[in-house]
């Protein structure tokens, strides 16, 4: 690529009359190899070419050179990909694939707003709640009433699920049981390093990672704090904007990604954490936002150096292997935007093999999606049912645990594990990381 | 074959789809783009339909209303190729085989497998892979061609030096017709009685007839592999020790050559190997066989690479460097856009021991033309690719690259060799086929299409050149008015999608 930093001009004579369209820079770089259609979860199901990223960014191409409009000839291709970035990581000459998804989308919000109860329902998570903690705050506390009072079992009883569309209501089933507080709020804003410093690492909380995992944070910042690191915990970080760049609506993702530049700035830490993979790939992708604003763009780029998965923290500052146990057979599992978007594929395994009585069995094409893909088992139910069917029937025998890195994934496979009756737990890394640590302090 | 009936007939559209189904005839302009072009993007041009049919009976029932209505029909696997072969240039209506991907049957015990066109190269492999067996043709894009599409083109790649090409893997075939009649060919076992018709239709480029069901030999893997890197700094001893390992009767599994440029285009890859920059030639050597040989064969090799001053030679040492290094040699044409906007990749074969003159033509054609050329190559046999970059924004760049590949291939014939090694002719070199043959040589092989292919239906226009000039001309103003078609309706569209004055936006689609 050129540079990092163009005018974001809309060209001519293209059917991309907004801003922070497509850059020619990026689609131009594609040779039109075809190597990626194998690993195009949706080519590999509809085997069409408008549906595999070389489709996609060729019409994105042709759109934006104006021998296109932006009608459903463009648009339902852009809106069929799951943004997993598979196709990112078999690329030979490195097509940005996920932004030049990401941009058109963000030139169809413009043209053609999404409308009726479908533009309403989007428009309430997007807008309405997932950028609003307190909001979320609210939506906690229902959840928690409905579990905490037996509503749940009431309305499972009575059949009240069945009201649900299939693919809703095993998501309703596998919501993992909701803490009284996030845990933005409930851990201390500094927590010290246990033994010498090796850092300060802030940890980034995002939305529905700390209304539904709060547990996964609490995890985290116990692991890192063992290995030396000192923890804060900013109260005024906000969600990172991925759901909403992923439905096109990039003002309000640029919005959210201000706030977080600013409020992490101000914390003066070494490194920032993030345990949803989803989140992570966003935030070192905040430059990617500001395409056309350079001081932001720098800013952004200043933040994005800080970022780290935790796994890729934890492998960088060194780990102790863990003296307790886990005697389990488990696999893991390759959250798209962990291993397509961050490249983190070797650090989270050589974590879990450090964990005495885990056996780590591989599973066929660990890479390939879940079919969670944010918000796309819902957008989507159909092709995400079929992913989720392939993935579960990936699962090497005997297993007993399913482990990996994004909030995502546990939901999507936590509900179809649910669907089949199979009990195979569903973990984060870290949460299996701190259960041995747990483990050996109880022996001692 | 007619320029001017690019729009489905709508009764034919009926009986496509009472045929299919809805879910496999693409119909509508909007989604019919996609199929404008394979892995050569120069020329393009839209299909009238596209169909996905699932069996021989589907697919004989489609070419059948097509002939029925006269329409001009094309088959296609993963649309890799790298010639155009599968390239609507006149709106013909493109089968595609992607969805008949299944391995029908598998013999262990004789090494036969029998496959649909749409499946995957490297699947077949990696199904047989349990037993110990592996399919040998390894194009560079074996993760995502078919072999449909192998068998069309017949497809090469780095180990055909040893193992030979696709036909030599190909014992027999169930072919749809041109005119929609099914018809077996070739024999699982033995030699096929009477004319060798299957080894007219390998290679045929999709104009004889689709195949629907492919025997393959399957081979046991080798029980030992080594594989070398040898960096040369001048090209010259790069190739003489090519042909000295050759000559020493040592018959490599495969040697690849890579030059300075293409090194510098795949480093800049996810496939980074850290060539050292002023390296200028790299060649990638793997012996294969019984284990007491192959580490006698790879010493001598070793030695021979010294002998002709190379700068270093390493082994790898374990199965990740040596995935590697294939992988860098293997994705070098798609890297190549890490260092050019544009490319023709060409595909001209000469004698192995004229490659220090021809290579240094090429140096020569490069500098005078102001393009640079990459040169990624199966040195064993003399299977030269020069990848000419280009960028086709700036005018007269992409005629120019044309011009010069042909040179380079009509530099190749005049070397005693030929104009395609493995890429076939498709549209891309139509022109140099009179360089290579005469008129007479170019009619027998037209009369065995027509054959095959009397109403010049299944892929017109491919493989052999147009007679006279002005029905290219004809078919290029055909597809300017084409693309003035799918434009025309455009500004309107782009009208009503901008959002007017009062900020209300009214969506079309």
């Amino acid at each position: 690529m050129a540079s990092d930093q163009v005018t974001t001009a809309a060209p001519r004579n293209g059917a991309f009359l907004w801003p922070d369209a497509p850059a020619p820079e990026q689609y131009e770089v594609c040779v039109h190899c075809g190597f990626c259609l194998e690993v195009c979860p949706t080519y590999q199901e509809w085997r069409d070419e408008n549906h595999s990223p070389r489709g996609r960014v060729f019409l994105i191409q042709a759109a934006a050179e104006g021998r296109l409009s932006l009608d459903a000839a463009v648009v339902d291709p852009v809106f069929t990909c799951l943004d997993c970035r598979a196709c990112e990581s078999v690329c030979p000459s490195g097509v940005p694939v996920g932004h030049l998804i990401e941009a058109a989308r963000g030139q169809v919000y413009h043209a053609d707003p999404p409308r009726g109860w479908r533009g309403a329902l989007a428009r309430l998570f997007l807008r309405g709640l997932f950028p609003h903690p307190r909001r979320l705050g609210v939506v906690r506390a229902l959840l928690r009433l409905w579990q905490r009072f037996g509503l749940q079992c009431l309305a499972q009883r009575l059949g009240l699920l069945r009201l649900l569309p299939p693919h809703l209501r095993a998501l309703a089933v596998a919501l993992p049981e909701v803490t009284a507080r996030p845990a933005r709020l409930s851990l201390p804003e500094r927590l010290p390093a246990a033994g010498p410093r090796k850092g300060r690492v802030a940890l980034f909380t995002g939305c529905v990672m700390d209304v539904l995992f709060t547990p996964v944070h609490e995890a985290t910042v116990r692991v890192a704090q063992r290995h030396g690191l000192e923890v804060v915990v900013p109260r005024d970080q906000v969600c990172c904007g991925a759901l909403q760049v992923h439905a096109g609506d990039r003002p309000q993702a640029q919005a959210l990604a201000r706030r977080n530049i600013t409020v992490f700035a101000e914390s003066g830490v070494d490194y920032i954490a993030v345990n949803a993979a989803g989140c992570g790939a966003m935030l070192k992708e905040y430059p990617e936002l500001f395409r056309g604003d350079p001081a932001w763009h720098a800013r952004a780029q200043a933040f994005a150096q800080r970022v780290r998965d935790i796994a890729e923290l934890l492998a960088e500052v060194g780990t102790e292997p863990p003296r307790g146990r886990v005697p389990q057979r488990a696999t893991y599992h390759d959250a798209c935007h962990l291993c397509h978007a961050q490249g983190v594929r070797v650090q989270p395994r050589q974590l879990l093999r450090s964990v005495p009585g885990l056996e780590l069995v591989e599973m066929p094409d660990a890479e390939r999606c879940c079919g969670s893909a944010g918000v796309y088992n819902l957008t989507h139910p159909e092709m995400a049912q079929t992913l989720l069917t392939r993935k579960l029937d990936d699962l090497p025998p005997g297993v007993e645990m399913v482990i990996t890195g994004n909030p995502g994934c546990i939901l999507q496979l936590r509900a179809g594990l649910a669907q089949r009756g199979q009990r195979i737990a569903v973990r984060h890394t870290v949460e299996v990381l701190d259960a041995a640590y747990q483990q050996e302090e109880e022996q001692a | 074959m007619s320029g001017t009936a690019q729009v489905l007939d709508a009764r034919l559209l009926q009986a496509l789809l009472q045929t299919l189904g809805p879910r496999r005839v693409l119909h509508q302009p909007a989604h019919l783009h996609a199929y404008a072009c394979d892995g050569y993007v120069a020329q393009q041009g839209l299909p009238r339909a596209v169909v996905f049919p699932e069996t021989t009976e589907e697919v004989a029932a489609v070419v059948s209303l097509l002939n029925q209505y006269d329409v001009p029909f094309l088959p296609r696997g993963a649309g890799t190729g790298l010639s155009g072969g599968a390239t609507p240039l006149h709106g013909e209506v493109v089968i595609s085989l992607a969805r008949m991907n299944k391995l029908l049957a598998v013999d262990l015990e004789n090494l036969r497998a029998v496959v649909q066109p749409g499946l995957v190269n490297l699947w077949l492999t990696k199904r047989v892979a349990h037993a110990g067996c592996y399919y040998a043709p390894d194009p560079s894009s074996q993760s995502v061609c078919t072999l449909g599409g192998n068998l069309a083109e017949n497809a090469g790649g780095s180990h055909c030096l040893k193992y030979g090409v696709t036909t030599n893997h190909v014992l027999a075939a169930k072919v749809v017709l041109p005119n929609g009649e099914v018809v077996d060919l070739g024999a699982t076992y033995g030699d096929a009685v009477g004319y060798d018709l299957l080894g007219l239709l390998v290679g045929s480029e999709g104009t004889l007839g689709i195949a629907t069901e492919i025997t393959v030999r399957l081979l046991k893997k080798p029980e030992a592999v080594q594989t070398a890197l040898a960096l040369f700094d001048r090209v010259a001893d790069a190739s003489d020790t090519v042909s000295a390992i050759l000559r020493a009767g040592i018959v490599p599994a495969a040697i690849e050559m890579m030059d300075q440029l293409a090194m510098q285009a795949v480093d800049k890859s996810h496939y980074h190997v850290g060539y050292p920059p002023d390296a200028e030639a790299v060649l990638l050597i793997e012996v294969d066989g019984l284990a007491g040989g192959v580490e006698e064969q790879m010493r001598r090799v070793v030695e021979l690479c010294r002998q002709h001053a190379a700068r270093s030679v390493q082994v790898a040492q374990c199965e990740e460097e040596r995935a590697l290094w294939w992988s860098s040699r293997k994705m070098a044409f798609g890297a190549t856009g890490r260092i050019s906007p544009d490319y023709i990749v060409q595909d001209g074969v000469i004698p192995r021991t004229r490659l220090t003159e021809v290579l240094q033509y090429i140096a020569d054609l490069s500098r005078n033309s102001g393009l640079r050329i990459a040169n990624v190559f199966h040195a064993g046999d003399g299977n030269l690719h020069p990848l000419i970059c280009y960028d086709a924004r700036i005018p007269g760049q992409a005629e120019l690259a044309a011009a010069v590949g042909s040179q380079i291939l009509r530099a190749c014939v005049d070397a005693g060799g030929s104009i395609t090694g493995e890429h076939g002719v498709g549209v891309e070199k139509r022109a140099e086929m009179t360089y290579q043959f005469c008129d007479a040589d170019l009619a027998a092989q037209e009369a065995v299409r027509l054959v095959f292919n009397p109403r010049n239906l299944c892929n017109p226009g491919k493989l052999f050149p147009t007679p006279g000039r002005c029905s290219e001309v004809r078919q290029s103003a055909w597809l300017a008015a084409q693309f003035a078609a799918v434009s025309a309706g455009f500004p309107e569209q782009t009208r009503i999608l901008a959002p007017d004055r009062q900020g209300r936006q009214d969506g079309v689609y």
